[in-house]
């Protein structure tokens, strides 16, 4: 009981003074305030709770028009390079998740406007999963999904 | 010697960047095999990409991206001479940075 307390205490402390030092400073909008990264997005957690977060009450509309290059099958030990793609306007984050993972959300982008909707980067898969890649725009997320089938790497065990 | 490698390419209208980013990427579930403990988790969590010192990308990532990660960004315009700089954070509080001129 007293160390959940003194848990909390310091989880209050540490956001009130991070506050308070943001607002000194005169960054304290809430673009900047909402651009923290949220240790809670990226820990060990179930797909539900992570999109709960990640669409913060935004519904999700899918949509043909975001192009996932990303191979079908991989292995688990390497790298799987991804793409994503989108003629979509506005868009204002690329978030790309993977539902068997221990972690399901990958990373987050936000792309200002002088940026294209592209980004291209390189994930870990455990195993065979969906992957979700969800775009925001002001009052809406669009989503896209593929599944990749991961294989046990036998090479190098 | 920095750990970020950018390079940049002028596409039609469009300029691509691309980082290579040297880090373990630890995500805190391998094993150390000599030890048999868990290796402790050690990997970048913000990157911000800068152009001409104004920022335009900022991502936050966990620890499914791979080691060594890549990135690729594609820039609306872009001329000879601008600046791009990346800049990134982990979860040890280490940071590195590196500034690139477009030829």
């Amino acid at each position: 009981m007293t160390t959940s307390n003194r848990r909390e205490f310091i989880k209050k402390a540490a956001t009130l003074t991070g506050y308070s030092v943001l607002s000194t400073v005169g960054l304290l909008n809430s673009r900047i305030a909402l651009a923290e990264w949220v240790a809670n997005n990226f820990e060990p957690s179930s797909m539900d709770q992570v999109l709960k977060n990640v669409l913060n009450g935004k519904p999700v509309v899918d949509s043909d028009e975001i192009h996932i290059k990303i191979p079908q099958t991989a292995d688990n030990k390497t790298p799987v390079p991804i793409t994503v793609q989108t003629d979509l306007k506005d868009i204002q984050s690329i978030s790309i998740l993977v539902e068997q993972n221990p972690v399901p959300l990958v990373a987050t982008f936000e792309l200002s406007s002088t940026l294209e909707p592209f980004v291209s980067t390189r994930l870990q898969l455990m195993r065979s999963s969906f992957v979700f890649v969800l775009l925001e725009t002001e009052n809406i997320f669009y989503g896209a999904k593929q599944i990749v089938t991961v294989s046990e790497g036998i090479c190098g065990a | 010697m920095s750990s970020i490698k950018i390079r940049s390419k002028r596409l039609d209208g469009k300029t691509q960047i691309r980082a290579l980013i040297t880090h373990p990427m630890e995500h805190g579930l391998n094993h150390d095999k000599k030890t048999n403990t868990l290796i402790p988790p050690h990997f970048i969590h913000t990157l911000t990409v800068a152009h001409n010192d104004k920022i335009v990308a900022t991502s936050y990532m966990g620890m499914s991206i791979s080691k060594d990660p890549f990135f690729v960004f594609r820039l609306n315009g872009g001329a000879a001479g601008d600046t791009i700089t990346i800049y990134w954070e982990d979860n040890l509080g280490n940071s590195d940075s590196e500034k690139h001129v477009m030829s």
